[in-house]
């Protein structure tokens, strides 16, 4: 098969497409009428996902700026599946919420548009304006609850710390650009390490202001002070979509723009961010076992993973550095699938996400607790489960490298924040329901989602070799 | 063999999860199908023995049969050499016929106490159930672990929901204590595989290869505490027990059954398997020190459950006595000292399991388990009185009962070694005879002084299953002890053989690589050395 210059943006037209009709199918609804907008976003995500399957091993790419190698395939697939388990959650809460559709799941599509080529540009300054077109989507998002004060608040404050992390990033970039002359990432690498200029001031600068831009994303520590608050506000379900959509383009792209452009500085950005690393786990595990409010708690367990997420790029070796994708592919399901539960036990007036609100579960919706159960076994890494293996596929990374503090910390921070998980399974299964009404039953489709998810996360438990073999040949193309 | 072909380990494993499966599909509303479900249980956990009975007639215990049987080795996740990789030696294998024992008396001893939700707690002891048994046959580093996690979340959900009053806290405390200790052995797994990697290009998690490799001083210093403290906390080693009263005594009987029968024994199992021969040298030079702490949990153990008010807590600390002589045979690590440690393992789980058990009874019975409430139960029920005495005895170590054989193997081995710690531990064997037999005095003979006590029924035909193979395993492993010790006895000696060749290391060299740095390199043993 030839390729055409066109080849690599197959995956992104597809998704923006079907955002675009979302939008056109909104614009001709009529006021009670009723469309499936939902299944045409799920056309969409299919068919980028179908394109990312036949684009593997060709290394398409399409105006010198945009790469389809199988990193960022991988990574479009992580997002394919997150797109489309959001789609299967959100059909039933968002009109429970009283959110129109055809916005809601434009918004959705042209997020995962940007997230997809933040994946896959190779050049910085198209990096920025994925980054853009996710984060704008993605602030829309947090605050569709208008008349809410506190998901106003929430998109308020997301958006005010974005765009300033955003001009971190920028100006970046410009210092990239005025050391080595370019924003194209290989190129820019190629400049770096041909003059060794481990020295140049102006590329450390450049580097430490990158690494502000891509924590404030992932929602790494000290960086982290928005994503609480903007996880607690915003619908449930565009929780689990921003804590996973967004934190796996986001690594996605740290991966691509530190370990291939600035690879040759590794010895410069690896301490900070080894320290980054170690604040955002400990933070985000110590500060989690005090929450009361679920999304809080799952939040700051998702600061958590940022960390863990953090020690695989900082342990990226030949042995485990595939261990970055294995983590995103299982760490997305998991939590998306977490929060869709979440989501579809709120109500309109109230997210029900306090803790009390979880006693006795297991008695009036056995299947969704058990669920949620092997989710929240997942998150806190436990065997058979998807989480477990990506841990231990994270810290042998670490512990390869000679990183034994970094897998320490880790492994006993991921202990801490089994606390808090469990506190989640204990009010469900070890508490005894209050008379509060029960919550409502749960839409097939959803439920099908949410099965199939739980089928994932323990085929990754337990036969992991295809998807670990899958994750190396896609990270290879990188590093 | 007569099995070669058929994959009777991962049966054996599959069966009870296969079980709870189809008891998941069955429908259970209000409670209508409870007695299917214990029924179902019953016979699922019972179709395991039989297959684990057959797997031991089955077994080759010649001096010149395979070090472990019944291999299975399929690869699991290549790039890292993992193996779904099983096998058994005697150790294990009666180990794993131990697990296979209890369980189905642990289902029958829930019949009274438990009647919520039946459907789940059955299916969480099967689940139970597979996982202890995959612990004790992995053959496969990273097999072994994730069945050592595996095993805590059904006895988490165990304790958590059908426990007692403070179940909350005892199941996260029993949980967050043996994570803690185990991510620490996880990372100590990692390093050893990446030793062999570096010594021989190749990753294994493979224990038999994983034997062959000389892991430095330095680091076999570090790797040998990250497994000893996992196995020390499951033990429980003093100072590592506190997890364990709360978790018997909230646990409902056959929780506390399964929980001092058999999974404390996992811990000693990994001394015996993992951190002994796989770190010799860094073992050998511990060895003292954990001797020294196992004599403490002896006489400390044995102190505490003397001034304990309620029974299920005297039992509980009486089980951190007994462990502790279990690991004194291992520090010793000669043929009578890991012998009797073995045989120990065995007996204590019969016997505790039976001791939790008969207070379960008597709890079913009046609900309450402070020995204060009772008094005179001679004259009451007769036969229960009789049962408990035989397990009491067996516990306490009487000759011609299992406790005995272990304990007496375990002094002679510890007194080749080093006579000092025999001393503190014999003072053990005396104090446990003092607080068993008082407890018995208290609870059974006098007067009956509590008015409630006085019409208590007699066993029941379920409790009799109940607790009859457990008081029959206690004199039958008392006199007929060889029966058991010949399986166990050539894995015993390729554990001390391997052993004796090596010499202890400086135990400051761990701590001087945390200044000067790693010294010597990684070599992979020349094949025979050392055997």
């Amino acid at each position: 098969m030839s390729t055409s210059a066109f080849d690599a943006v197959v995956p992104v037209v597809c998704v923006a497409l079907a955002g675009l009709f979302a939008m056109l199918a909104e614009a001709f609804r009529g006021k009670s009428e009723k469309m499936p907008i939902g299944g045409l976003a799920v056309i969409g995500l299919l068919g980028a996902g179908f394109a990312s399957i036949l684009l593997w091993d060709r290394n398409a790419s399409s105006f010198g700026v945009l790469t389809a190698d199988n990193f960022a395939l991988f990574v479009n697939l992580i997002l394919v599946v997150v797109g489309v388990l959001t789609v299967l959650f959100s059909s039933e809460t968002i009109e429970r919420d009283g959110i129109p559709a055809g916005e809601y799941y434009a918004l959705v599509l042209f997020a995962i548009v940007g997230m997809m080529l933040m994946a896959q540009s190779n050049d910085l300054l198209l990096m920025f304006l994925a980054l853009e077109t996710m984060s704008i989507a993605v602030y829309v998002l947090t605050g569709l609850r208008r008349d809410q004060a506190n998901a106003t608040e929430a998109a308020f404050k997301y958006f005010l710390l974005g765009a300033f992390a955003s001009s971190f990033f920028l100006y970046g970039i410009a210092f990239i650009y005025g050391v080595t002359g370019t924003t194209h990432l290989e190129r820019a690498g190629a400049a770096i390490a041909a003059q060794s200029m481990a020295d140049s001031p102006m590329l450390l600068i450049a580097v430490g202001l990158l690494i502000v831009g891509f924590a404030f994303k992932v929602a790494a520590v000290p960086f982290h002070m928005w994503s609480p608050d903007a996880y607690e506000g915003a619908p449930t379900v565009v929780t689990g979509f921003m804590s996973t959509g967004v934190k796996a383009a986001a690594v996605a792209a740290f991966a691509r723009v530190f370990l291939s452009a600035l690879g040759p500085l590794v010895d410069d950005w690896t301490p900070v961010l080894w320290v980054i690393a170690v604040l955002t786990m400990i933070v985000g595990t110590v500060v989690g076992v005090s929450q009361t409010s679920i999304k809080r708690m799952l939040a700051y367990s998702s600061i958590a993973h940022a960390g863990y997420l953090l020690v695989a790029i900082i342990a990226a070796n030949d042995v485990g550095k595939a261990s970055l994708l294995f983590y995103l592919a299982s760490y997305a399901v998991t939590n998306v699938a977490a929060f869709g539960i979440i989501a579809m036990l709120g109500s309109k007036e109230s997210a029900n996400d306090e803790l009390r609100d979880y006693a006795g579960l297991a008695h009036s919706h056995p299947a969704l607790a058990a669920l949620l159960t092997v989710f929240l076994l997942s998150l806190g890494g436990f065997p058979p489960t998807a989480g477990f293996i990506a841990k231990w596929y994270t810290f042998s990374a670490a512990v390869t490298e000679g990183y034994y503090g970094l897998a320490i910390i880790g492994m006993l921070s991921s202990v801490v924040s089994v606390y808090f998980y469990l506190r989640i399974v204990v009010m469900m299964y070890m508490t005894e329901r209050d008379a509060r009404p029960a919550p409502p039953q749960v839409p097939g489709l959803a439920m099908a989602g949410l099965v199939v998810s739980m089928l994932a996360v323990l085929y990754l438990g337990v036969l992991p070799a295809q998807v670990i073999a899958w994750a190396e040949q896609s990270i290879a193309t990188i590093f | 063999m007569m099995v070669t072909g058929v994959p009777i380990l991962t049966l054996l494993i599959a069966l009870p999860i296969v079980g709870s499966l189809a008891l998941l599909a069955l429908p259970n509303r209000d409670g209508s199908k409870d007695q299917t479900m214990r029924l179902g249980a019953l016979a699922i956990s019972l179709v395991t023995l039989v297959a684990s009975l057959f797997l031991w007639a089955a077994f080759d215990q010649s001096a010149g049969a395979p070090a472990f049987q019944f291999v299975e080795r399929h690869a699991w996740i290549p790039t890292f050499g993992i193996e779904y990789s099983l096998g058994l030696d005697g150790i294990s294998l009666m180990l794993v016929v131990l697990t296979t024992f209890l369980t189905p008396i642990a289902l029958l001893s829930s019949w009274e106490g438990i009647h919520e939700r039946v459907k789940e707690f059955s299916i969480f002891m099967l689940l139970l159930e597979a996982a202890m048994i995959g612990v004790f046959v992995s053959l496969d580093l990273f097999l072994f672990y994730v069945f050592w996690d595996v095993v805590l979340i059904p006895m988490y959900f165990l304790i958590g929901i059908w426990g007692y009053d403070q179940r909350l806290y005892a199941s996260i405390k029993f949980l967050l204590y043996t994570m803690a200790g185990s991510v620490l052995m996880l990372i100590a797994i990692i390093g050893t595989a990446w030793l062999h990697q570096q010594a021989t290009g190749q990753y294994s998690f493979d224990l038999l290869k994983l034997y062959e490799l000389r892991v430095p001083d330095h680091l076999q210093y570090w790797f040998f505490l990250a497994f000893a403290l996992a196995f020390a906390i499951k033990v429980p080693l003093f100072p590592f027990h506190t997890w364990l009263p709360d978790a018997h005594v909230q646990a409902p009987t056959p929780g506390s059954v399964i929980l001092a029968g058999v999974m404390l024994k996992m811990g000693a199992y990994g001394l015996l398997r993992f951190a002994f021969p796989m770190f010799p040298e860094a073992a050998l030079a511990f060895a003292p020190m954990l001797a020294t702490l196992s004599v403490i949990a002896i006489v400390y153990g044995a102190l505490v459950a003397m001034v304990q008010p309620d029974m299920k807590k005297l039992v509980a600390y009486s089980s951190v006595s007994h462990m502790g002589f279990v690991v004194l045979g291992i520090a010793a690590m000669n043929v009578q000292g890991v012998q009797g440690a073995s045989y120990q393992m065995l007996a204590h789980g019969i016997s505790t399991g039976g001791l939790f058990a008969v207070v379960g009874m008597l709890s079913d019975r009046r609900h309450t388990r402070l020995i204060s409430e009772f008094g005179g139960l001679k004259a009451v029920m007769p036969r229960l009185t009789a049962a408990f005495l035989i397990v009491t005895l067996a516990s306490v170590g009487l000759p011609g009962m299992n406790g005995f054989i272990g304990e007496f193997l375990i002094l002679l081995g510890a007194f080749r070694w080093e006579p000092k710690f025999v001393v503190v531990a014999g003072l053990g064997v005396i104090l446990s005879a003092v607080y068993m037999l008082w407890m018995f005095q208290r609870v059974y003979y006098g007067a009956v002084t509590n008015e409630e006590n006085r019409h208590l029924p007699d066993l029941s035909v379920r409790e009799w299953a109940v607790i009859g193979p457990l008081c029959a395993m206690s004199i039958l492993m008392g006199v007929a002890p060889n029966l058991f010790l010949a399986p166990m006895e050539p894995a015993v000696t390729r554990i001390v053989q391997r052993m004796e060749a090596r010499e202890p290391m400086r135990v400051d060299a761990g701590w001087r690589s945390w200044f000067t740095g790693p010294a010597a390199p990684v070599t992979a043993r020349r094949a025979g050395e050392g055997q």
